[in-house]
């Protein structure tokens, strides 16, 4: 059986393949594939006709205990046979009924081939997951033939509305199984079919949720409105989904469960209101149309009401009758629905108001829809025949559904007539119909199917046979299908359904207004429409609500959340209660005098580079409370942080306005102050909360025993950076270069990796004599811009400045320091450099490109991580290496120091791309701008607008 | 187990550094933004800092590991500095790049959320194939070209 699959879906992949080069014809060969399913289901019709089963299992998602469990018993062979039979017919017809140069042609084959394959697939399940994966599959693959016709809306909407609806009806079913087969404890049908189920409200509820699949599925009530709308599909599509294969997958579920479930509350209530009334209604509405594609929709929708009542009740007479109506359903529904394409294809008109006189004119395709016809209307000796005395017999003793069953064949026999009259009849003052030559692929298939039903029809006896092995699931059959049912109720019920169906059709014309009034007041359309409209309406005003755009607004919400929820909770729990320290020294308050100064006027600053310095203030301040808590390294970090900051702010604010430009709204000035002030309060209270909240002991305990030991360092901060912590670091880095690159590319309109600025040619002169040259690059800036001061003392101390910066590399393992801080301070080094000498000083002073800095710093760290971990190491674990070298004498290397090594390269490389983006860069564009005061662009707009 | 070493000055430095830094957070122009972000995370850093006890600093053979401050929310802290700096480069970035393409460095609104919010004003949904109305007025008759028709004049066979 999977063989079956694999073929199926090799064949979907290859049909693009083969349309481009045969088109339409291409079909021909991939009709082998369903034909072989046929094939494969006649030869292993021995296992299954004595009530066994071909099961294949291969394993699939072990963790989850799914299997590839394939399971072929009666009910299932059935499915497999039509599935094969009619699709590979269907296919047979597709290849003369599209016109050689039809679109989506390639898609078309694809797709209906691999609908094919998810159709065998669902009826080969024997897992139910397994089950639905094939069902979900079916419902996106009809969605794209029912949208075949891409650029027709109908057709769009149609596919939609199929896809939300069986969809739906999908997932409420997926949790109906999840549900039962965890009830069960498995979900292999054949398992679940040999233990019994124990009962409860639980079972009850997993039964609705399935019941809600399989009538989405085959469109009964209430999700009958997709399926007539679905006629927007190409008729051979109409022919196979909507006739033999998908909507049958619903009523195949129903036979599948009815065994095991039936019994189970809601199960017979709901199948049988659900099917009689679909039923009724849908023959109902069936004999208005003038569409005769219609017609046979709302023929098929009545027509799976009668399925899922036979199907479904449960018991065993029925159940022979449900799968002997099913076959009879595909043979005789395929065939009228190839027909109508004929018809269609033909004519180019498929209504009946328009037709005319056509038996004349082909009487052979008005044999094969008068023989296909009679079969849904139930004559002798065809399957229909039959399969509908099997079901009235079965129901004899519910007199009630009987009575429902009988007015609903009246309706099927009274639209068969109507199908048959409003195709071939001759209709007064309409010109006779003339259908151009049909190809002879087009006859054949119709002809076929509505032959198999005069031969099963005709052998009911072997197919009782063939049958009866899916009714004895439910006990003993009494009821054998058979050609002459002798003279029983039934018999006389299909007299009155066929003399009742001939009456109704004759009084067509008094009937035509009742026919026209009378239907359903809210049809399941209007529903439909309804619910995804108001869907569509609930959307739009949840994101208008929810989604204003303006990021103020959303800030502003989070942080009203903030201080409102936790700030709420702080209210009720009081953590101020106990007693709090003023300060540990007093020097404190003095910095917080600072800090507060500076955060409160850099709010109400107007100038940006007031603001700016205003903040760097608070920095500073937060680096001293730093130093009074005992953290020097952080301390350090935030100073050399803090000035790199203010250099960056300074490269930037030169080109932006000098002012914040006011804001309009004052209003909203003093809403922005009391967040700010509640939030202030909130988290002045999380920390008063957080602090005394400590109840177990820090991890950091043993922080610095482990920092000597394993770390081989004395500097506990850092070696939690490079060795406890080192992970963090490493992603940190990584962040660091993101952010590098970022910078870059933002501000570089060209490659960044380009010739980097070197000094000009022209410039390279010998210097002036009498004149010290301090800085190379300094000769390039203007004389104003020059500040020979800057020079003397960037030139006096640039080298003394890298050479601390390596300093505190190598000492941080021990001493305050480390790479991020020395690589902050060659960051500074290099920083003046640039204010001093200009862009191509920095050029002079640091001859890489920043992104090579940046990839060696990455590079260096992660390959330490690979290196301790090819030594047999954890990653980043640090091992001491004891060295010897003349001069030095003894000294030992900490494998972390590359690490180290690897974040002081990161940050340099960091310092150097803001300094070529924001600083160089920049110069670039304000020298190639003529010093304009604007933007760029901005200016160029405003040129062009002058 | 040990004390934090936080006490009110703390709380207060902690409090106004949050609250100045929100009230610039909410503002348009992204320099006031960015410093808003800053003056946020110097006040969360502290909060993180005074989360572990104080002491002196936790190198060891120069304090008693017994008088240390707590090393691992300094470690933490440290990282989030750096970051802080990385991220401060970026949204300068960000805002040189607004200036150079609109003249300044303003944050406006969403254009698509305000298209949305209006056509919530004008009670229209969004969806042009679902939702809107139906393909026909007839739901029942759905009208399908013939395929003969849909492809006239390309010489059907």
């Amino acid at each position: 059986m999977l063989v079956l699959l694999i073929l199926h879906l090799v064949a979907a992949l290859v049909a693009p393949l083969l349309v481009r080069w045969w088109g339409p014809r291409a079909c021909y060969p991939l009709a082998l594939a369903p034909a072989a399913a046929f094939g494969w289901a006649v030869l292993r019709t021995p296992d299954v006709a004595q009530g066994g089963a071909v099961a294949e299992t291969y394993p699939w998602i072990s963790q989850l205990g799914l299997d590839l469990a394939l399971r072929t018993t009666t009910l299932s062979w059935l499915l497999t046979l039509l599935v094969g039979g009619v699709g590979a017919l269907v296919l047979v017809y597709s290849a003369r009924y599209f016109p050689p140069d039809a679109a989506g042609m390639a898609r078309y084959a694809g797709v209906m081939v691999g609908f094919a394959g998810a159709m065998l697939g669902l009826v080969f399940a024997d897992d139910l997951l397994l089950l639905y994966v094939c069902w979900e599959l079916t419902t996106v693959f009809s969605y794209l033939l029912i949208g075949h016709s891409t650029e027709r809306r109908s057709a769009r909407w149609a596919a939609a509305q199929a896809l939300i609806v069986t969809t739906l009806g999908g997932l409420a079913m997926l949790v109906g199984f999840i549900m039962l087969g965890h009830h069960a404890g498995t979900y292999r049908w054949s398992e679940l079919a040999e233990r019994p189920l124990p009962g409860g409200p639980y079972l009850v509820v997993a039964v609705l949720l399935i019941l809600l699949g399989a009538l989405s599925k085959s469109a009964l009530l209430p999700f009958t409105s997709w399926l007539p709308v679905a006629m927007a599909a190409p008729t051979p599509v109409s022919a196979y989904l909507h006739a033999a294969a998908m909507v049958k997958a619903g009523i195949y579920l129903l036979g599948l469960l009815a065994p095991m479930l039936a019994v189970v509350g809601p199960w017979r209530p709901v199948v049988l209101v659900a099917g009689l009334v679909t039923m009724v209604l849908g023959g109902w509405a069936a004999l208005r149309q003038t569409d005769l594609k219609l017609l046979l929709a709302y023929g098929t929708v009545s027509q799976l009401g009668l399925l899922a009542v036979a199907v479904g009740v449960g018991t065993a007479d029925a159940a022979l009758a449900g799968v002997a109506m099913l076959l009879a359903h595909a043979l005789f529904k395929s065939a009228l629905f190839l027909v109508v394409g004929v018809i269609d294809h033909g004519a180019g008109t498929r209504d009946l108001r328009k037709l005319s006189g056509l038996w004349r004119d082909s009487p052979f395709l008005a044999g094969v829809a008068v023989l296909a016809a009679a079969s849904m209307a139930g004559l002798p000796p065809l399957v229909g025949f039959v399969a509908k005395e099997a079901v009235f017999a079965a129901f004899t003793d519910r007199p009630l559904v009987l009575a429902v069953l009988v007015v609903g064949t009246v309706l099927t026999v009274a639209y068969s007539i109507r199908f048959v009259w409003g195709a071939f009849g001759a209709r007064p003052g309409v010109a006779p119909t003339r259908l151009r030559r049909v190809a002879l692929p087009m006859l054949v298939p119709p002809t076929v199917l509505a032959g198999a039903g005069l031969v099963a029809g005709t052998a009911a006896g072997a197919l009782d046979n063939l049958l009866h092995p899916y009714a004895e699931l439910f006990g003993t059959v009494d009821a054998h299908l058979a050609l002459w049912p002798g003279l029983h109720l039934p018999l006389g019920l299909s007299g009155v359904t066929l003399v009742g169906g001939a009456v109704l059709f004759a009084l067509r014309g008094p009937l035509a207004p009742a026919l026209a009034r009378v239907r359903s007041p809210v049809t399941g359309q209007q529903g439909y429409e309804w619910i995804t409209h108001r869907f569509d309406r609930t959307a739009v005003d949840v994101t208008s609500v929810t989604q204003r755009g303006s990021l103020p607004q959303y800030l502003g919400l989070i942080l009203v959340v903030l201080s409102t929820v936790p700030g709420g909770v702080l209210l009720v729990i009081r953590p101020w209660a106990h007693s709090i320290d003023l300060w540990s020294s007093p020097v404190q308050p003095v910095v917080l005098v600072v800090i507060a100064g500076g955060a409160l006027l850099a709010v109400g600053a107007r100038r940006r580079l007031t603001a700016m310095l205003l903040v760097g203030m608070t920095g500073y301040g937060t680096a001293m409370l730093f130093v009074l808590h005992g953290a020097p390294d952080l301390a350090l970090t935030q100073f050399l942080v803090e000035t790199v900051t203010i250099a960056i702010f300074v490269l930037v604010l030169r080109r932006l306005p000098e002012r914040f430009s006011v804001r309009p709204l004052r209003s909203s000035r003093w809403i922005r102050r009391m967040i700010g002030l509640t939030v202030g309060l909130t988290v002045a209270g999380l920390a008063v909360a957080a602090t005394s909240a400590r109840q177990a002991p820090s991890i950091s305990e043993r922080f610095p025993s482990l920092a000597v030991e394993q770390g081989h360092g004395r500097n506990v901060v850092n070696v939690t950076l490079v060795d406890i912590r080192a992970w963090d670091t490493l992603g940190e880095l990584a962040v660091l270069v993101v952010a590098a690159t970022g910078v870059a590319s933002l501000v570089f309109q060209q490659s960044r990796t380009g010739p980097r600025p070197r000094r000009l040619e022209a410039d390279r002169g010998e210097p002036v004599a009498g004149r010290r040259v301090w800085l190379r690059g300094g000769a390039t800036l203007r004389e104003r811009n020059r500040s020979i001061v800057l020079e003397v003392v960037t030139r006096l101390i640039f080298h003394t400045a890298v050479l601390f910066s390596l300093y505190l590399l190598f000492s941080g393992h021990n001493a305050p320091g480390g790479g991020f801080a020395g690589g902050l301070v060659a960051g500074l080094a290099l920083t003046m450099r640039y204010l001093a000498g200009g862009r191509y000083e920095l050029a002079e002073a640091a001859p890489v490109g920043a992104g090579t800095v940046l990839g060696a710093g990455l590079a260096l760290a992660v390959g330490g991580a690979v290196a301790s971990l090819l030594a047999g190491g954890a990653a980043l674990e640090s091992v001491k290496v004891d060295l010897w070298l003349p001069v030095v004498g003894d000294f030992y290397l900490i494998t972390s120091l590359f690490f180290d090594v690897g974040v002081y390269l990161v940050v340099i490389g960091l310092a150097l791309d803001v300094l070529r983006s924001l600083g160089a860069e920049v110069d670039r564009n304000i020298e190639a701008a003529g010093r304009g005061a604007q933007g760029g662009l901005a200016v160029e707009r405003r040129g062009g607008s002058r | 187990m040990r004390e934090s070493g936080a006490n009110l000055v703390s709380f207060v430095a902690i409090g106004v550094l949050v609250g100045c830094g929100v009230s610039l957070l909410l503002e348009r122009s992204l320099t006031r933004i960015l410093l808003g972000v800053i003056l946020v995370g110097n006040g969360v850093n502290l909060l993180i800092i005074f989360g572990g006890r104080s002491g002196g600093p936790p190198v060891v053979g120069v304090t008693d590991p017994a008088e240390m401050s707590d090393a691992l929310p300094q470690a933490m802290v440290l990282t989030a500095i750096v970051i802080t700096l990385g991220f401060t480069a970026f949204l300068l970035a960000i805002s040189y790049r607004s200036w150079f393409l609109t003249g300044d460095d303003e944050v406006p609104d969403d254009i698509e959320d305000q298209r949305i919010v209006r056509r919530a004003a004008r009670k229209e949904i969004s969806a042009s194939d679902l939702g809107s109305e139906p393909p026909e007025d007839d739901p029942e008759q759905v009208d399908t070209p013939a395929p003969w028709q849909r492809w006239r004049g390309k010489g059907p066979r």
